[in-house]
């Protein structure tokens, strides 16, 4: 069943700039009851990288970043991170071993103040120094949040919250970052914004797994890119090449 | 005028122990919208194990004070605790597996849970009322005052011991690590789960502390009426329960001002009225407030989780 998605990802392999395996999610099936979302999915990320994961409403995205991030579980295929297997794993022990997830739809805390939010982003940490330092930095990415820092979260704008969602996933000091549709609802120019701010924390050393309707946006701040659809990874290039890609270009960019 | 204010602060005392119990609707309300139907009857099981502690002193009127008070406070410390593991067991049975069905479901089991806890604590203890022993006896601290207000000492350690829980309850929810993860889950489950905070570990920690006011409380409401018995929890339990609906059903502050204005009015009349009219004075209260502020006193009304 995963044979070719497999291949799949040993191509993607030799295409590599060498660097060391960060993520490695080996055809996972996952379902939602009796219903399979994800039909073996694979995909790597390397140190460093910014990948994407694009594909149409319902393909199976946000299913594929709750699955690593823990929120839900395989029944087939694994994830390993830095060769660790943590599929079975529940999301608070993956935060731990160094994932943060912004999820689809935001999901701040409502009623609790910009600087809560950022606080239960650094949950597991000890390190009070370190963490102001971050939070510093988060407000440096935005300083936006700065100006709203005592202000409830749930009265803030979308674009605000969005920031703030991302800001309380850096907050965990993560190796990887999971972005579920970060430019959701959005207006053009703060769909801009967020994404420079997106290159911005992946030259400071973090990696992330992006995953987008907005395929154009996607591919054009992304290393490489996947394409999902109905639960299969379909195609899997750089993403300057899956910009030219006709397939993609017909599907994703609204071309014909 | 005297006559008033002698209501009012015999509905602070007994006010503060609906408090106690109301606090452990809304606490577990609040973080996964379970309407616990057994909390009451765990209320009426911690009774049980304070009377079992008063029992084994053989205090009298001329035990020395020290053995009266010590007796008192094991009462509290075994009855809290026994209150908080047995919450926690029930959660862990009854409701945690059930945590993703839909709602009606833990609904059932908690009504479940409830008639179980009653028929253990029939077999406990037997059918019949049981007197507790009460070490404190209620001299009238006004005794000396000019008017006529009765303010007996075992109200005064009623509400005495009742004050500092409540404002540790609300130091642990609004301050401390554990508090934050309570709040958070509250809000959103797994957006919680995502900053690292173990979901299954701080539900049972507010049926622990939720038991643990329960437990408070049975110790609080035997001493203040001296009797009990295994049905004791369904009444005094849906009180509270509509002190917690009253104050807003999942806000703590609330969860106290219910218990207290239920207190109030129970007192009221109970003097003013007949006792026998009591229990339909207080839902005659709590649906003139719901029909003008729905989502009780204190309640936010929240906008939709997603």
């Amino acid at each position: 069943m995963s044979d070719r998605t497999n291949q799949s990802v040993t191509g993607v392999a030799s295409t590599g700039n060498g660097r060391a395996a960060m993520l490695e999610v080996d055809g996972i099936h996952t379902y939602y009851g009796q219903i399979e979302a994800l039909k073996g999915v694979s995909l790597n990320v390397r140190d460093g990288e910014i990948v994407t994961l694009i594909g149409g409403n319902g393909a199976g995205k946000t299913t594929t970043l709750r699955t690593i991030s823990g929120l839900m579980h395989p029944r087939q295929g694994s994830i390993k991170l830095q060769g660790q297997v943590i599929d079975q794993m529940p999301a608070h022990d993956v935060v731990a071993q160094g994932i943060s997830h912004s999820p689809e739809g935001r999901r701040i805390f409502p009623r609790m103040s910009v600087r809560e939010n950022l606080e239960l982003g650094a949950f597991l940490r000890k390190d009070r120094t370190e963490i102001q330092s971050d939070m510093d930095r988060v407000f440096e990415l935005f300083p936006r949040l700065k100006e709203r820092f005592g202000q409830t979260a749930g009265t803030m704008s979308g674009g605000e919250q969005q920031m703030l969602a991302i800001g309380r996933a850096l907050m965990a000091k993560p190796k990887v970052l999971l972005l579920d549709e970060p430019s959701m609802g959005l207006a053009p120019l703060l769909v801009e914004q967020i994404f420079n701010i997106v290159q911005e924390i992946n030259a400071q050393g973090t990696t992330i797994l992006l995953v987008e309707q907005n395929a154009l946006m996607a591919l054009s701040v992304a290393h490489r890119g996947y394409v999902i659809e109905t639960g299969n990874i379909v195609l899997h290039d750089d993403a300057k090449a899956l910009q030219q890609n006709e397939l993609v270009r017909k599907a994703y960019l609204g071309e014909e | 005028m005297e006559a008033f204010i002698q209501v009012l602060l015999t509905g602070l005392a007994l006010g503060s122990v609906f408090a106690l119990i109301a606090l452990g609707y809304t606490l577990v309300y609040g973080i996964i919208e379970l309407i616990n139907f057994a909390h009451g009857d765990l209320f009426m099981l911690t009774s049980f194990a304070a009377l079992t502690v008063l029992n084994l002193f053989d205090i009298g009127r001329s035990s020395p004070l020290g053995t009266k008070l010590v007796a008192l406070f094991l009462a509290l410390i075994v009855a809290m605790i026994f209150g908080a593991v047995v919450n926690v067991l029930i959660e862990r049975i009854a409701y945690r597996r059930l945590r993703n069905a839909p709602r009606l479901t833990p609904l059932i089991s908690a009504i479940g849970m409830s008639f179980i806890l009653i028929q253990i604590g029939q077999t406990w203890k037997g059918p019949r009322p049981l007197d507790v022993p009460r070490p404190i006896a209620n001299t009238n601290l006004f005794g000396a005052l000019p008017f006529d207000v009765r303010f007996g000492l075992r109200d005064l350690v009623v509400i005495a011991v009742t004050i500092p829980i409540l404002l540790g309850m609300q130091y642990i929810v609004t301050r401390t690590r554990i508090g934050k993860a309570m709040r958070a889950t509250a809000q959103d489950r797994d957006a919680s789960a995502l900053m690292g905070i173990n979901i299954n570990r701080t539900i049972a920690f507010a049926f622990l502390l939720g038991g643990a006011l329960a437990g408070a409380a049975g110790v609080m409401y035997g001493q203040y009426t001296g009797t009990t018995d295994y049905l004791r929890g369904f009444e005094t339990g849906l009180k509270a329960f509509t002190a917690a609906v009253l104050g807003g059903i999942g806000n703590l502050t609330g969860a106290v001002l219910g218990g207290i204005l239920i207190g109030m009015v129970q007192a009221l009349s109970d003097r003013y009225l007949s006792s026998s009219y009591t229990n339909a004075v207080i839902f005659a209260v709590l649906i003139i407030i719901l029909v003008f502020r729905p989502s009780g006193l204190l309640g936010e009304r929240t906008p939709d989780k997603a």
